[in-house]
């Protein structure tokens, strides 16, 4: 029996009056959509992956996408998606492999909180025309300060502080490797972190000579893979992270495809040209919470103790008490990936049935360890499916010290969020390493686009908490009666620990 | 809105407290009829090594028993009674104030370096939060604190607060948005020897009682004023701050201030708001705290409450408005108004 092909995802047509058969859609679509058949311009839907590279780029609005144009007779339960990876699987009998975050059918939590403004009896306060802080500091801070007084002014700080990393704005970009995106669009990101004063990640990818010149920019990651790394790549990062998990994947390790593994990749990532890159699903040195201290503790003796060290986590059912392992070590900051984080490439299956959403999990683990105790030893970063300001300013409430933004940032480079990142053909040239591909992003143009996201985020951020009465991104954080749910139910609340609307 | 006003001798000379309740009568167009109270320090000389504990009994028949064991569990009750009231025409009496003068017994705790506070205030959270009725409203040692539901005529009335004496006073005169008519939510607040008057909102609560919470405070009140009583009696009692210091993590300079600093300068404030950033206190709010030694009035950080400081003499004077400390003091000699977030503190001699 044949399955037979499955409908088309997209269906594109060109508006022949518009079009002047410039074959400008030819040249710009990758995934060979467009054909020019004599005097009319000749169209493979199937091919398309609804990128809006030709859409975005055909100078006369001559073609027009359609999203599922045949329907499958509808059925609640089975759904267009399960009846499709039924027929792939049998046809392949191979795991489905997905790109970007969870797009499983959950409500967002982030949607269903509302923020609080200040009326009458304390004043809104005016970012215009007063000082707002949303100046950050990562790292341990002690739990105590010791001061010796010695009358009058004179006082004298007899506290060390370890090294904390100074972020101007609570907003970092995300670890996407060189591999998984371009080296232009590395290249755009750490020009934007080092322009506005924040800090990016590497992903397990190394160091490229071409971002040498923001290395004190740099979040340098360790992952299970190892690659890229050697002294060289972490003295020259400004913080050094340890990648266990991946939200969009937790539980398992990366992949990078052969195809995406050209000679500078193989180089920056120390593997042959053209090998598959395939980071193991545990570190081979970490079996347990003692292997993972050490692994933390033998990176700050490399580095001199002068680096702090993050560890990453996929936001899953146990986080909290993970966290509060994490935060026994020398670990300076834990980081959470929620189940929305993007990637390059994931089983679907993970991707859409494994962890938990990052609001949960930021409320849980914050909440952990601040009834141990050891809050201050680590500082807490939100990441995974943060789309706005709103998102940044929820989840600095429920308790995170900053976010990473990986998606938003590609976002703001032209990415169109059509998943299809693990093909390599990205057209916006940010997830391909095809030379003429990767030539159509052009850092000096998208380092500002990025730039401008962080700024304006930083603006509207700084907006709400002056509406909210506070000038200082401190006394935002964890402060959870400035948050109220609409419409969650009660025991999602109480993991929160918000009160609902009205309450 | 709320008026607040506090006033040090520091000579120790006694006063009573005629003045402090004409004072703060002058600020009734700050207030709203409907919380107003007073914390005197010196007034129990007879019992200064007790602990007097003034607790808010919702009945005497059925909740004191309770208190009376648990304390007997922890120590002594040296000396016990009803505090004297005289009824007013618009005072509705809800409370039975109580006062007790407490010893704990410090071999109960004696891994703690401060065992007798210790136990008061683990004393102080277990009655509050159990909520039995029962309610500790001041627990220092020579001090007390009146408070209640009316105007502050009415409530230094009911209590005749013209006859207590003390070398330091705080009063408070109300305008109640969280908790009208509950005599709890009425000012001063109290820990220890810590007594507390806000005008103001807190707008970082949250954060302060969630950073205060995992140091064993519970805030039991439901209004922001108290976590200021626990958030100083962390940073001074417990961590050993100065209490200019304390001020320092709760009202900080700007970062752009810090960074112009000088070297030392930028690392103590840095460390300061690293350390204590969760302790910022953030919102409009004009504060005088006191404890038997001191009294310190200050500001948030942008001053969005008033502060006037005044002096004559030996002593200091802290309010709302300079009205109240003339009302109080005709001859003061100077007066002035403290910058956003700089501490005014007087201290006892010697």
């Amino acid at each position: 029996m044949t399955i037979g092909s499955t409908p088309p995802r997209y269906r594109v047509s060109i508006d022949r009056d518009q079009c002047m058969l410039c074959e400008r859609c030819v040249e710009e679509c990758p995934y060979g959509v467009f054909r020019r058949n004599g005097e009319r311009m000749s169209v493979n839907s199937r091919q398309c992956t609804a990128c809006h590279r030709c859409i975005a780029m055909c100078p006369r609005d001559a073609i027009n996408l359609e999203e599922q144009p045949v329907d499958y007779r509808s059925h609640p339960v089975w759904t267009r998606k399960v009846r499709e990876a039924i027929y792939n699987q049998a046809r392949t009998g191979r795991i489905i492999l997905a790109g970007m975050g969870n797009a499983g059918d959950y409500p967002v939590i982030f949607d269903r909180l509302v923020l609080d403004a200040c009326q009458v009896t304390n004043p809104a306060i005016d970012p215009l025309r007063e000082p707002m802080e949303l100046r950050t500091y990562l790292g341990k801070k002690p739990s105590r300060l010791e001061i010796r007084n010695g009358g009058g002014d004179d006082v004298e700080l007899v506290t060390e502080l370890t090294p904390n990393l100074q972020l101007e704005t609570p907003l970092m970009i995300a670890h996407m490797s060189y591999g998984a995106i371009s080296l232009n669009a590395q290249l755009s990101l750490a020009r934007a972190a080092a322009a506005t004063g924040t800090f990016m990640g590497t992903g397990e990818g190394g160091l490229h000579q071409a971002i040498y010149p923001y290395q004190d920019r740099m979040i340098v990651q360790v992952a299970s893979g190892r690659f890229g790394v050697d002294i060289n790549y972490l003295e020259r990062g400004a913080a050094i992270e340890i990648k266990i998990g991946q939200g969009a994947k937790p539980g398992i390790g990366g992949h990078l495809p052969g195809e995406k593994v050209c000679e500078d990749v193989s180089c920056t990532r120390m593997i042959p040209v053209g090998s598959d890159a395939i980071s193991p699903a545990p570190h081979h040195d970490i079996y347990s919470i003692e292997d993972l201290k050490q692994l933390v503790r033998s990176l700050k003796e490399a580095t001199e103790w002068k680096k702090p060290v993050f560890v990453k986590i996929a936001a899953v059912h146990n986080s909290a008490a993970i966290a509060a392992g994490i935060a026994r070590s020398s670990a300076d900051a834990v980081v959470v990936d929620g189940f929305r984080g993007g990637t390059g490439a994931a089983p679907r299956v993970f991707r859409d049935h494994v962890g938990i959403p990052i609001e949960a999990a930021i409320a849980s683990v914050d909440e952990k360890l601040r009834q141990q105790g050891i809050r201050n030893q680590v500082s807490l970063v939100a990441s995974g499916g943060i789309r706005e300001s709103a998102d940044v300013a929820k989840a600095i409430a429920l308790g995170a010290d900053a976010v990473y933004i990986g998606t938003a940032a590609l976002v703001a480079m032209g990415c169109r969020v059509c998943g299809t990142c693990y093909r390599g053909l990205c057209p916006w040239g940010i997830a391909t390493q095809r030379e003429d591909l990767t030539a159509r992003l052009d850092p000096d143009v998208e380092s500002e686009h990025v730039a401008n996201l962080i700024q304006a985020w930083t603006l509207e951020l700084s907006e709400l908490m002056g509406a909210a009465g506070i000038n200082s991104i401190e006394s935002l954080r964890g402060n959870r009666d400035r948050l109220r749910g609409y419409l969650l139910d009660e025991g999602i609340l109480r993991v929160l620990d918000v009160k609902p609307v009205g309450a | 809105m709320c008026g607040i006003i506090g006033v040090i001798d520091r000579g120790r000379k006694e006063m009573d407290g005629t003045q402090i309740r004409r004072a703060l009568a002058q600020m009734n167009e700050r207030g709203s009829g409907e919380g107003a109270g007073y914390a005197v320090y010196g007034c129990y000389p007879e019992y200064r090594d007790c602990y007097a504990l003034h607790v808010f009994f919702d009945n005497i028949h059925e909740n004191k028993k309770e208190v009376d064991d648990l304390l007997e569990q922890w120590g002594r009750i040296v000396h016990e009674g009803q505090i004297p009231t005289y009824d007013q025409p618009n005072l509705r009496k809800i409370h039975a104030p109580w006062r007790y003068f407490f010893k704990p017994d410090r071999s109960l705790m004696s891994w703690s370096p401060s065992p007798e506070d210790d136990i008061v205030t683990h004393l102080v959270m277990r009655i509050n939060t159990d909520h039995r009725g029962a309610l500790v409203i001041s627990s220092g040692k020579n001090m007390g604190v009146f408070k209640a539901s009316g105007w502050p005529e009415e409530v230094a009335d009911f209590y005749r607060i013209q006859d207590y004496r003390g070398y330091l006073w705080l009063g408070h005169n109300r305008y109640p948005t969280n908790t009208p008519g509950w005599w709890g939510g009425a000012h001063p607040f109290n820990l220890l020897g810590w007594s507390v008057v806000h005008n103001g909102e807190i707008t970082s609560y949250g954060t302060n009682q969630r950073f205060i919470r995992s140091y064993g405070y519970h805030c039991t009140m439901f209004t922001d004023t108290e976590v200021v009583a626990y958030l100083i009696d962390l940073l001074v009692r417990k961590h050993g701050l100065p209490e200019k210091m304390a001020v320092r993590a709760l009202a900080p300079p700007f970062w752009d201030e810090i960074d112009a600093m000088g070297e030392r300068e930028r690392k103590l404030n840095t460390a300061i708001r690293l350390t204590y950033g969760p302790a910022l206190m953030n919102g409009p709010f004009a504060i005088v705290v006191a404890n038997p030694t001191m009294m310190m009035g200050f500001t948030d950080r942008i001053k969005l409450r008033p502060l006037v400081a005044g002096e004559c003499g030996d002593r200091l004077y802290i309010s709302s408005e300079e009205a109240a400390i003339r009302r109080m003091e005709p001859g003061v000699e100077r007066t002035w108004m403290p910058r956003a977030g700089e501490p005014v503190i007087g201290r006892v001699n010697g």
